[in-house]
């Protein structure tokens, strides 16, 4: 292509994502288009193509972005050149979902007809008007029973402030309104400006490890031209590779044999680990390179922190061949060796959010077969020492005596949840437990009100989530950002079993709820640990001071009292399976735990309540 | 070498509501048939020579034997007689429903050679046993006993439940004060156990069964233990008492790891090495012998890990234990050699004592048997 060709594609092309709130129906709207734009035939067409792994599907969230080019034929007899660049749905992955909207220049923005604007929408629609999105509004699921599309129209324009004349009226499932989504993004979202003969600015929004390939870097080319062979530097790490392959998903792998202002597509160049090819960072050639990277670019930080160990201690190094594959894949899992007197040998792991912890514990649990033991997760405290050092601790075995500490910081959130007004008190109440100060509370039409609260991000790492969907009967969405750090009265709380402090157990709380935790948090192991053939007191302590404690009795009996008429099987198969059991328990000093116990911790407001 | 064989009679009047041994109602099925069956099945041991030595012992269990009638026993008798050589003394035991047992029947079973019954009594309670699904009154263990008694019975054995829904250390008290007047030479008492397939289960999956807690347990098994001691009927095993010589032979006998024929549907054997199953399901059971084929529906020949194994976990549930001479003469291969670790541990817990020559549980470890079992499994 020459550079008038170019430029007379670049006209033709059209970059947008799609932003909603979970259920929102975000996945079937992309189905429909790819529907649409001929891009699968009907038997490639699985549902909710998008979301490809199988842990996404199952839980119905898009770690993984994507990026599909399509052809669309619009009334004018044009045909344009789509990217549909998918989005994660969840606020861990906030910074991902930035730097993929910074590859678009429009956003359809789905609102569900019956419920309206949620919290993760409005956080979406402020992350697309921050990159200088065009943002088109669409009322989705018009064909409900509930739907109220006026109402929802109304809200738009209100709480977000877009002209929402001009909105969709859709519903992804039935098909309706596609074409005019379509005609609407030709019609509104500009084509990308830039200079194909610029030097080269290509921003990575997502990249994914390939055994075969190495990492595929997600991209999208700002500036200039890329092609293989191309020599390449990225413009944060200095590095620099020889590009392979670059192309486009059309969703299937197309090679391409270049690149341009536009496209967005993806280049592989022998890249081994991700950690090279990492989000927000700019590619761009290494003889001819650009003056100054895309802005946007920050190395993604770890919110939350646990250690991972191995029920099975012979079991270490394939956790940290897990770790590392899993690594290759997932710029910001950290993870470094640590050991704890009661779990032995492991690996304290820093993550995004709670879900993304969630989603490697599961991995390696299924994919690399190897049963954890994961402790209650910590955020980053910041201990100032009466010396003036200041320590970061992300594990709570690590909190320094207390007489050597000045103070304490905690990181805060600023949390907005939205919900139906009946469930204000509701939602008050969780967030005061929760030790959150209130801020701010805006109706958002007459039924809907959105209240902000600041919250130390510590208790949204248990199990604030958790309540504040059962609390207003799954209605409230919850959305945070980080404000930072605050002065905050904590303590260290060990746990002691049988005398012996287990240190996998310790966790940090605000003094105030301290002993109140405490003796919840002893009750609570007293159901988890199962009797053994020893009395174990269970003490939970600050200092040397015990605030709470349980007694777990000795097993008063557990012999089979029972014929079986010669069928010496069953005898046999009920002692096979009390031994499996006990092998997915930890061995505790003398004491046997089960792997829940140590998320105790988390679960512990079930009991409170 | 066989020394015992167990008779399954899979038929029930009124099944218990704890019971998930292979039964079904006696009505409408084909009864006699069975019977005829179960010949077959000894004819085919025959000839494999499985019954070439006299045996020692024999139970008939079920299900419930007398609910078969007489005419029924008296060709199940004779059928087991025909094919059946029993060494002189043998033990013959039958399990027995004190509502069904009639003067009738007990002669019968007398006359055809059965020499020990084994009443399934259970709990004196009148309330509790409605709540077993169990029929029988009061009146009838005692009329059971007399008649049994007056036919000539004199090794009669009660079968007694703890540990049931609802029940009370006052209620197992009661019922164990009331089973000592007949004094009997034999007790099995045996905690209820929860099994799937049983009325109890689905009760409890849905909340509505009122189970006892592990520690009343633990305190009727003590409080059961302690009262036998009392009466002069010593404990031979986790779950049997008696008094001297009225140990039951065939129950020992699956404790030292012997071997036995198991005959009927859905029996349990061991021979030669070989642990089996029948089909349960009575189609599935006749069928086969029909056509001059056991009906095995699962065989595994036991490795002689296995065998270790088995030798540890049942026979550590004899009050006598496990003797080390036996055992190294047995594997070839002394006991402490394959276990020494486990005995150390378990004695340093207070769980095992090793006393003349003999491994065994400790009145400790008795209450925790099966934690101390499970370390005996080798895998």
């Amino acid at each position: 292509m020459d550079q008038e060709q170019r430029l007379a594609r670049q006209q033709k092309i059209r970059n947008f994502s799609i932003i909603a709130h979970i259920d929102h129906g975000k996945s079937t709207l992309a189905d429909r288009i790819l529907e649409r734009t001929n891009a699968l035939t009907a038997r490639e067409m699985k549902s909710q193509l998008l979301d490809s792994m199988d842990l996404e599907r199952e839980r119905g969230i898009t770690i993984k972005l994507n990026a599909v080019q399509l052809n669309y034929t619009a009334k004018d007899g044009e045909t344009y050149i789509m990217h549909l660049i998918d989005t994660p749905g969840h606020v861990d992955f906030t910074y991902e979902v930035s730097r993929s909207l910074a590859a678009c220049e429009g956003a359809v923005l789905v609102v569900d007809a019956a419920q309206g604007i949620e919290a993760q929408t409005l956080a979406n629609v402020y992350l697309a008007l921050d990159n200088d999105l065009e943002i088109l509004p669409v009322i989705n699921k018009i064909d409900l029973p509930a739907a109220d599309p006026e109402r929802v129209r109304q809200e738009v324009e209100d709480v977000i402030g877009l002209d929402a004349s001009e909105a969709v009226l859709a519903s992804a499932k039935a098909g309706i309104g596609i074409e005019e989504i379509l005609e609407q993004v030709v019609e509104k979202v500009p084509p990308p400006s830039g200079d194909p003969s610029a030097p080269l600015k290509a921003m990575i929004f997502d990249s994914l490890y390939d055994p075969y390939r190495g990492v595929v870097a997600y991209i999208r080319i700002m500036e200039g031209t890329v092609k293989p062979g191309d020599k390449i530097k990225m413009m944060a790490s200095g590095k620099e590779f020889d590009v392979v392959e670059a192309g486009v998903f059309t969703p299937k792998v197309t090679l391409r044999d270049e690149l341009t202002v536009g496209d967005v597509g993806f280049l592989t160049a022998s890249i081994k680990n991700v950690a090279d090819s990492r989000v927000g960072d700019t590619i761009t050639l290494a003889n001819n390179p650009a003056e100054e990277a895309l802005p946007g670019y920050r190395r993604l930080n770890p919110m939350v922190y646990c250690g991972m160990y191995p029920i099975d201690t012979s079991k270490y190094n394939d956790l940290r061949e897990a770790l590392e594959k899993l690594e290759l894949n997932d710029a910001a899992l950290q993870f470094e060796p640590e050991s704890s007197q009661a779990l032995g040998f492991g690996y304290r792991c820093g993550f995004l959010g709670l879900l993304h912890m969630e989603i490697i514990q599961e991995r390696i649990e299924r994919e690399f077969n190897i049963d954890l033991i994961t402790t209650a997760p910590s955020v980053i405290y910041h201990v100032h020492m009466t010396d003036g050092e200041v320590l970061n601790i992300d594990n709570p075995a690590m909190m320094p005596d207390p007489q050597k500490i000045e103070y304490v910081e905690e990181p805060y959130v600023k949390a907005t949840v939205m919900v139906p007004n009946d469930f204000v008190g509701a939602v008050m109440e969780i967030c005061q437990q929760k030790r959150g100060n209130f801020m701010t509370m805006d109706y958002l039409d007459n039924s809907r009100v959105s209240i902000i609260y600041e919250l130390p991000l510590a208790e949204i790492v248990y199990d604030f989530f958790d309540q504040l969907k059962s609390g207003t009967k799954g209605y409230a969405s919850f959305d945070y950002e980080l404000i930072g750090y605050k002065d905050s009265k904590l303590v260290k709380m060990d746990i002691l079993l049988n005398a012996e402090k287990v240190d996998a157990l310790s966790f940090i709380v605000h003094k105030d709820f301290a002993y109140e935790r405490g003796k919840v948090i002893v009750d609570k192991l007293k159901t988890l640990i199962p009797r053994q053939q020893f009395e174990v007191p269970i003490q939970a302590a600050i200092g040397q001071k015990i605030v709470a404690r349980q007694t777990i009795s000795a097993i008063r009996k557990n012999v089979l009292a029972k014929c079986y008429g010669g069928d010496i099987s069953r005898k046999r198969k009920l002692l096979d399976k009390q031994k499996e059991g006990k092998k997915r328990m930890k061995q505790v000093g003398s004491v046997e735990v089960p792997q829940e116990a140590f998320m105790a911790v988390l679960k512990m407001d079930d009991q409170s309540k | 070498m066989v020394k015992g064989m167990y008779i399954h009679i899979p038929f029930c009047h009124q099944i218990c509501f704890y019971c998930d041994f292979n039964k079904v109602f006696f009505k409408d099925q084909p009864v006699d048939a069975y019977i005829e069956s179960i010949g077959q099945e000894l004819a085919l041991w025959k000839q494999e020579g499985a019954l070439d030595q006299p045996l020692e012992t024999v139970f008939l269990g079920g299900g419930t034997p007398t609910a078969l009638t007489p005419e029924q026993l008296e060709r199940l008798l004779e059928l087991i007689h025909k094919h059946v050589p029993m060494a002189e003394g043998v033990e013959w035991s039958s399990e027995a429903n004190p509502d069904e047992l009639t003067r009738e029947k007990m002669e019968v079973l007398f006359k055809g050679g059965v020499n020990r019954l084994s009443m399934g009594v259970q709990t004196f309670d009148q309330d509790l046993l409605k709540r077993l699904g169990r029929t029988h009154a009061n009146e009838d263990v005692l009329r059971a006993v007399e008649t049994a008694r007056e036919v000539g019975f004199s090794n009669i054995s009660f079968d007694l439940m703890y540990g049931l829904p609802g029940q009370t250390m006052a209620q197992w008290d009661e019922t164990l004060e009331r089973a000592f007047a007949f004094d009997m030479p034999h007790f099995s008492a045996y905690s209820l156990i929860i099994e799937p397939k049983t009325v109890f289960y689905n009760l409890m999956v849905k909340g509505k069964l009122n189970t006892v807690t592990e520690d009343l347990e633990g305190d009727m098994y003590e409080r059961l233990m302690d009262e036998m001691e009392k009466h002069g009927l010593h404990q031979y095993e986790i779950s049997n008492f008696a008094k001297p010589g009225h140990e039951s032979r065939h129950n020992l006998l699956y404790w030292d790891n012997e071997e036995y024929i198991g005959v009927g549907a859905g029996a349990h054997g061991y021979v030669n090495g070989v642990r089996y199953s029948n089909h349960g399901p009575l189609k599935k059971y006749m069928e086969p012998l029909a056509a001059g084929t056991r009906p095995v529906l699962d065989s595994t020949e036991v490795t002689m890990k296995a065998q270790m194994e088995e030798e540890m976990f049942l026979g550590l549930r004899k009050t006598a234990g496990v003797e080390l001479a036996h055992f190294g003469e047995k594997f070839g291969t002394p006991l402490e050699q394959v276990y020494g670790d486990i005995l150390e541990k378990e004695q340093a817990k207070g769980n095992l004592a090793v006393e003349q020559g003999y491994v065994k549980l400790t009145e400790k470890g008795r209450f925790v048997g099966n934690e101390v079992f499970e370390q005996f499994l080798l895998s």
